[in-house]
């Protein structure tokens, strides 16, 4: 009889106290499994793949500016030994052409950027080579974002307005079939 | 008189905690909708490099991941320490590629398909070999759109 009455007490409510330490429990789980990480990286659109051998362009040697790496991560601009350091500067200069130098572009429309590493380099130099070059191209694309519509350049602008600066200084970076002098490992 | 005495004597109960499981259920819903579970474990050690001229990606159901990299200790007995490519949550040859790029294209509505894109990540320390293997089979696969994953940096 009295074990009856005891358990129609204890069906009158259910006890919710621990609910909040269950939640906690949860939150806690959650909270420390959270990677609220945003992907970031570069971006490039590679060329579409061929099998015929691409023409031989005659290219006037003013218009290009290559870029060899080699297996120990060494730079060589247009035909000499260069650093990171000055890497973007030149290829800004080079692209721009400020003093109408005879051995830069003709124009920013006609300039070509050769990219071309050997199988050996380490992936964070090409990386960072790749990152200068870019940065090269979006500092002059945000000097003319902020000469023509007196804003810096970023991708929220209308359309047009990037579409108009990228085809005043459009960005070609062509790279070529990778050497394979270094060791690979 | 007596009647509003009688009031403030009462009104010192304790604080009701009835809403705190509310509260926190809350927090919880909060953290399990942007709980982004990682798929697949990494079977290759990754540090990916840092950069300045970095772009977001957005929606995630669009990217599919390659990793490059050298395989972790606990894989390096039978796998070696030469650079390897993981797709999915297994070790994979450049040859099995396409296949993981088609798979990945079923789950994605036909009308986005222009917009998938690869997120390579890749080690910092790894040779360019593999990397350009991996570039050159994706653009025969027709998969152009790349993106080299990597940290941001302040500056030079």
């Amino acid at each position: 009889m009295a074990k009856n009455s005891s358990r129609s007490r204890m069906a009158n409510e259910i006890n919710a106290s621990s609910m909040a330490d269950i939640a906690f429990l949860l939150l806690i789980f959650f909270l420390v499994t959270t990677t609220i990480d945003v992907d970031k990286g570069i971006l490039v659109k590679l060329p579409p793949w061929s099998d015929e051998k691409p023409d031989i362009q005659k290219l006037a040697t003013r218009n290009v500016f290559s870029v060899l790496v080699n297996a120990n991560n060494q730079l060589l601009v247009r035909g000499e030994p260069a650093t990171l350091d000055d890497l973007r500067e030149r290829a800004k200069e080079f692209i721009i052409n400020p003093s109408k130098r005879e051995d830069l572009a003709e124009r920013p429309t006609k300039a070509i950027i050769s990219l071309k590493n050997d199988r050996g380099t380490n992936y964070e130099t090409y990386l960072e080579v790749y990152n200068e070059l870019m940065g090269a191209y979006n500092e002059l694309w945000d000097e003319e974002a902020r000469k023509t519509h007196g804003v810096p350049y970023s991708e929220d602008l209308p359309f047009a307005w990037r579409k108009d600066i990228k085809g005043k200084i459009p960005m070609v970076l062509s790279e070529a079939e990778s050497t394979s002098f270094g060791e690979e490992n | 008189m007596s009647k509003f005495s009688k009031k403030r004597g009462k009104a010192t109960p304790a604080i009701s905690t009835a809403s705190l499981p509310d509260i926190i259920f809350m927090l919880l819903f909060f953290f399990m909708v942007v709980t982004v579970m990682r798929e697949s474990e990494l079977m290759v050690r990754v540090i990916v490099p840092q950069a300045t001229e970095l772009t977001k990606l957005e929606q995630k159901s669009l990217v599919n991941y390659i990793y490059i990299g050298r395989p972790t200790d606990k894989y390096q007995k039978v796998y070696g320490t030469s650079p390897r490519i993981q797709l999915g949550d297994k070790f994979a040859n450049i040859a099995d590629i396409p296949i993981f790029l088609e798979q990945h294209k079923t789950t994605v509505p036909e009308a986005m398909h222009g917009r998938i894109m690869t997120s390579l990540r890749v080690d910092g320390a790894v040779t360019m070999g593999i990397v350009q293997d991996v570039k050159t089979k994706l653009r025969k696969s027709g998969q152009l759109k790349v993106n080299y994953s990597a940290r941001p940096r302040a500056s030079r």
